[in-house]
């Protein structure tokens, strides 16, 4: 921080451009009229002219199309012919809810969002324990394990589909050498669900051990001290002191994966092969996300589709709300 | 050290051992941290020692843990038949141009929001950063009849646009400059009647210049990796590398150590930006991460 402090200061008479900015405030303080109206007119304006750009774009393609896709969901319009489209109501809710595959792809979403955030954020949050200590290579242990962040969910579910698969797979071949028979990864249910947060975990553990960590690492340094002078070991320090203070930073990750796992498309799109947006044949890891993808660009329904993008909001919502009174809870109980 | 002989027995070791960060690591987490690096680094190895094989000795038992001689072999069928090279020839123009527009306009509203007043500007930050939770599935069904009517569905400006700027962006530049940008140095360059313009190129730029590039390298990372739209906006005939990895995944070319070729590849730029620049990407998560 103080580098860039320093920079900052010494950077405008470094540039060559500084001499005229000299010579045009003397002109400014001759009261020159149409100078001086030009210069309020500047000040006045130009936060609205530096915050434009960002807001047109975000709003012709963010808060426009989110608004629009709820209007969509009320109507039935087809991948065939998009310029027409008729009133249904909310037929299209309707007819999710009566849907067993809308509840199938909830179910799963809901399984494996379990099954890839809880492990995900422990084993981050043990490992961002072990990297507070000094550690000699600090930072070449932190880009290692950053190296999954970099890879695609494309070429990470390419990867990890071939490491599950029946012949040959690295896995089975692992769990036979120690004697358990081969898993069926992508017909079986909960292999398959396994096989598909396994991804997510790999790909997201190292990430959010560096945002434990940097918490960790603004958590003062007093309070470990006085707490081993109150004769807490190790572990009772981490879990006393470190757990507390990270509270805030916890709930970030948990809100964070949550809307990660309730959009958890491109790990099962890919891990179900040329079944693709299926989820399997028997739909068994088809995701809400997967489903909408399915139900909009292979079926063809768009209008269904915006409802599923919709009640995927209203679902998010519900967590926050959720999320919310867990915090105030907490708070309250401090 | 001296308190050790006054200290009753019991507390004599936390005492001596400093608590907390200051703590060196024991063997015990040389040897878990190497675990976790392992297991975080084998299928990136594994991916090049399936590239290198071939199909059929992909489909025995046991799987091959060490390089054969097929890698050029396979990385060039992945770059012309699954047409990686157009593919990656078609991201790095995509992300490229992504990352210039969201580090420049995130850099100015980001000034915008922390340095200057104007009115509705704590509702418009509070409405930037509501945004930044709501999924992106939420806006494809719009977007590609925009596309569509606008016929660019197959063109490289259909993905660039819809994430041209980006609502994370605007607040990291924002916390980012609350701090790094002083309030007496814009001061100072108003009294000598520098232009709002003048001021962005002259102090903003050079103040914000570390936070652009971790900007700059973690857009890039993201707009490389993106995935669903651009899936839905083109097909294999102008596909981005994702896109064409999704064509392998689904039966495009079934050959197996051709698909892990296409993987590597897809990933292979990405790891060099890590190798070269890994330091700055894990400190801008870092920051991000306070201060989100």
């Amino acid at each position: 921080m103080s580098e860039t402090a320093e920079y900052a200061e010494t950077a405008p008479p470094g540039k060559g451009d500084a001499a005229p900015a000299a010579t045009g405030s003397k002109t400014s303080r001759t009261p020159s009229p149409w100078r001086s109206r030009l210069y309020r007119w500047d000040i006045k304006a130009s936060p609205y002219v530096f915050v434009a750009p960002f807001f047109l774009f975000f709003g012709a393609f963010g808060l426009f199309p989110l608004l629009y896709t709820g209007w969509a969901s009320l109507h039935r319009l087809e991948l065939t012919n998009l310029d027409d489209s008729t009133w249904l109501g909310l037929d299209n809710y309707t007819n999710l809810l009566q849907s067993e595959y809308f509840w199938n792809a909830l179910g799963n979403t809901f399984t494996i969002g379990v099954i890839s955030t809880v492990p995900q954020l422990a084993i981050a949050l043990g490992i961002a324990h072990l990297l507070n200590y000094k550690l000699r290579g600090s930072t070449l242990w932190r880009v290692a394990m950053l190296a999954p962040y970099a890879t695609s969910v494309a070429s990470a579910s390419l990867v990890f589909t071939l490491l599950f698969a029946w012949d040959g797979g690295m896995v089975n071949w692992l769990i036979g050498s120690v004697g358990f028979d081969p898993v069926n990864w992508r017909e079986s249910s909960w292999g398959s669900q396994f096989a598909v947060s396994s991804i997510v975990i790999w790909r997201w553990t190292g990430y959010n051990a560096l945002i434990y960590l940097a918490a960790m690492q603004a958590v003062p340094h007093d309070l470990y001290e006085s707490a081993a002078l109150d004769g807490a070991s190790r572990w009772q320090q981490f879990r006393h002191v470190t757990i507390p203070m990270l509270r805030p930073t916890i709930l970030f990750t948990v809100v964070v994966s949550t809307i990660g796992a309730t959009q958890l498309f491109g790990e099962p799109l890919l891990f179900g092969g040329t079944a693709g947006s299926k989820g399997g044949a028997d739909h068994q890891f088809q995701t809400l996300g997967l489903y909408l993808y399915d139900q909009g660009w292979i079926n063809g329904h768009l209008g269904r589709a915006s409802a599923v993008a919709w009640l995927m909001l209203v679902i998010l919502l519900l967590i926050a709300a959720v999320n919310m009174l867990i915090a105030r809870r907490l708070r309250k109980d401090r | 050290m001296k308190t050790r002989t006054v200290v009753p027995k019991g507390k004599a070791r936390p005492l001596g051992r400093k608590a907390g960060r200051t703590m060196h690591a024991g063997p015990f987490t040389y040897v878990v941290l190497a675990l976790f690096t392992a297991v975080s680094l084998a299928p990136l190895i594994w991916t090049a020692v399936a590239a290198s094989r071939t199909s059929g000795r992909l489909a025995q038992t046991p799987p091959p843990l060490w390089f054969g001689g097929n890698l050029f072999k396979n990385l060039e069928r992945a770059w012309t038949e699954a047409s990686l090279g157009d593919a990656m020839l078609n991201t790095t123009i995509v992300a490229g141009s992504i990352t210039i527009g969201t580090v420049l306009f995130s850099t100015v509203a980001g000034f915008a929001f922390a340095k200057l007043k104007f009115r509705f500007s704590g509702a418009l930050l509070l409405l930037t950063i509501g945004t930044m939770m709501v999924p992106p599935q939420l806006s494809v069904v719009p977007l590609y009849l925009w596309v569509a009517d606008l016929q660019w569905t197959n063109q490289l400006q259909a993905v660039i646009l819809p994430t041209f700027v980006s609502a994370f962006g605007v607040f990291f530049m924002r916390q980012y400059l609350l701090q790094a940008l002083p309030g007496e140095l814009i001061e100072a360059a108003r009294m000598d009647g520098a232009s709002s313009l003048r001021i962005i190129w002259h102090v903003v730029f050079p103040a914000a210049r570390p936070a652009m590039a971790v900007l700059g390298l973690l857009t890039f990372v993201m707009a490389w990796n993106d995935f669903l739209w651009p899936i839905i906006a083109l097909n294999q005939s102008n596909p981005t590398v994702q896109v064409a990895l999704n064509s392998l995944g689904t039966g495009y070319i079934p050959d197996r150590a051709v698909i892990m070729a296409g993987a590597l590849l897809g990933t292979l730029p990405l790891l060099l930006a890590f190798i070269l620049f890994g330091k700055q990407i894990v400190s801008g998560i870092m920051q991000g991460a306070v201060k989100g």
